[in-house]
């Protein structure tokens, strides 16, 4: 087997390619979140901006690959790494009484699980238009998010989906650097930053669907 | 004081087992944990009943032998301690006390409590050394070395390979373990020239042995009576990254041909 063969056999190697991946995807999210600001800023800033990338089709479809070869890679790491992870304990205690480990370390995989339902949901929904056909308009983003969000149990997912993805940043993000080891130890002001862009990020997120349901955000 | 106990009995050999309750009156807080299980077994054996198997050795904190899941904590409620350190103090009059072996793939229980922990020396086998012709001892002074290398060596060398990392782990990784063996030899010059082949070869036999991966739940860290950093795995990544890309002793090994 070559070197790299052997790395990413490793388990060290897998967890390189979910971390890479997970940053790329952040980056994405980061991009996506700030985007998503226009909307407070006029329905017309907003479609305007969706109109702007739809006239990009040399920029937009290549982003879309790259995150689709993220998310494929990604997947394929994590479920290895976690069928490798659960077999190495047959065997497990009575009793067990967590030390250390978060609620969001612990449920990675839920969370992850429920992310990647969400996001072939949100495709479909916003994207294509293929869930609730009848509040989806080409080309009205604004009124896309406003007709979908009144939908109550749209919006609950939405709410839910995103506190998963407060969790799966909060503790991907911190142990992202440390996965490829380019975080230094000794820099105790690091430890905040994964949990400030995972609250920051979840909260913009959250913002929207809540801004709907409250009547901030209205057609 | 009075406790009850739940502890894990599997007869040697046997590959199953099961929690077995008993009653432990009059046990003073004053003891160890481990004379805590002493009388426990000297009370069994006047029953005529078979004693509960543990590990242990020095009974100071410093072998590893001892270490066992108390309550479903590694080395049980006392931080930086192994199982031998801990005192009935720690526990109430009335406390019921869960007592199970280190759980893993990697550590098959030999009897009730101990395990087999064959699979940590393994490891260490594969790279956990450093090759050099062995002769009078070096002047102390020979090679210097910076303070600061110098205490983090010491800090890494401090595991005494007890297994509670594995233990505590929620994916039964000994990459704690593992790092810190590698992490001791890299701070230090003799441990340079054979600094990649050593990391590529112990994480491999980690992983051989059928331990898990890290996904930075810190349990291990928590768990470990030496208090060895979680940081130390990040060195390990560091290193294992650098000698897939670098392979300095591959390199020089042709260039020597
Ligand atoms: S018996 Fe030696 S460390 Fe506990």
């Amino acid at each position: 087997m070559t070197r790299f063969g052997v790395y990413f056999r490793s388990t060290v190697g897998r967890k390189a390619v979910a971390a890479v991946t997970g940053v790329v995807m952040v980056l994405f999210i980061i991009q996506h979140a700030l985007g998503n600001l226009l909307i407070y800023q006029s329905a017309a800033n907003l479609n305007r901006y969706a109109a702007f990338l739809k006239d990009k089709p040399g920029i937009v479809w290549p982003v879309r690959i790259i995150l689709l070869a993220a998310v494929g890679l990604h997947v394929w790491a994590v479920l290895s790494l976690a069928a490798q992870n659960r077999a190495a304990r047959p065997v497990g205690y009575a009793k067990r009484t967590p030390q250390a480990s978060t609620l969001a370390s612990r449920n990675i995989l839920v969370t992850g699980l429920l992310l990647l339902a969400f996001i072939v949901f949100h495709v479909l929904h916003f994207t294509t238009g293929t869930i609730l056909p009848s509040t989806h308009m080409p080309m009205d983003v604004y009124g896309n998010v406003v007709r979908g969000f009144r939908i109550w149990w749209v919006s609950l997912f939405y709410f839910v989906a995103m506190v998963g993805l407060g969790m799966h940043l909060y503790h991907g993000l911190w142990g992202s650097p440390r996965t490829l080891g380019v975080e230094n130890p000794y820099a105790p002001a690091h430890k905040p930053i994964p949990q400030i862009i995972a609250i920051v990020v979840w909260a913009l997120f959250t913002s929207i669907p809540v801004a709907v349901v409250i009547g901030y955000l209205h057609l | 004081m009075n406790l009850t106990l739940y502890v894990w009995r599997q007869p040697a050999g046997s590959p199953s087992g099961q929690l077995v309750k008993y009653d432990a009156p009059d046990i003073s807080p004053d003891m160890s944990f481990l004379e805590m299980l002493d009388v426990t077994n000297e009370r069994l054996i006047a029953r005529g009943e078979q004693p509960i198997a543990f590990d242990h050795d020095c009974r100071e904190g410093i072998c590893g032998s001892c270490g066992m899941m108390i309550n479903g904590v590694a080395h049980g409620p006392m931080k930086g301690t192994a199982t031998c350190q801990l005192h009935m103090r720690s526990f109430k009059d009335g406390d019921t006390i869960y007592i199970e072996p280190w759980r893993a793939r990697a550590f098959p229980v030999i009897k009730d409590l101990v395990v087999d922990r064959g699979a940590l020396d393994r490891i260490v086998a594969a790279g956990g050394y450093i090759s050099v012709s062995t002769g009078s001892a070096p002047d102390g002074n020979a090679i210097p070395v910076p303070k600061t290398d110098a205490d983090a060596a010491m800090d890494a060398a401090a595991c005494i390979g007890c297994g509670a990392c594995v233990a505590a782990c929620p994916n039964a990784s000994a990459m704690l373990f593992t790092s810190a063996k590698v992490g001791h030899l890299k701070m230090l010059p003799q441990g340079q020239p054979e600094r990649g082949r050593r990391v590529l070869a112990m994480e491999a036999q980690m992983e051989a042995e059928g331990f898990g991966g890290c996904t930075w739940h810190g349990e291990c860290e928590e768990a470990c009576p030496k208090e060895i950093s979680i940081d130390w795995i990040v060195e390990l990544y560091r290193d294992y990254i650098w000698a897939t890309v670098v392979r300095r002793e591959e390199r020089a090994a042709e260039a020597a041909i």
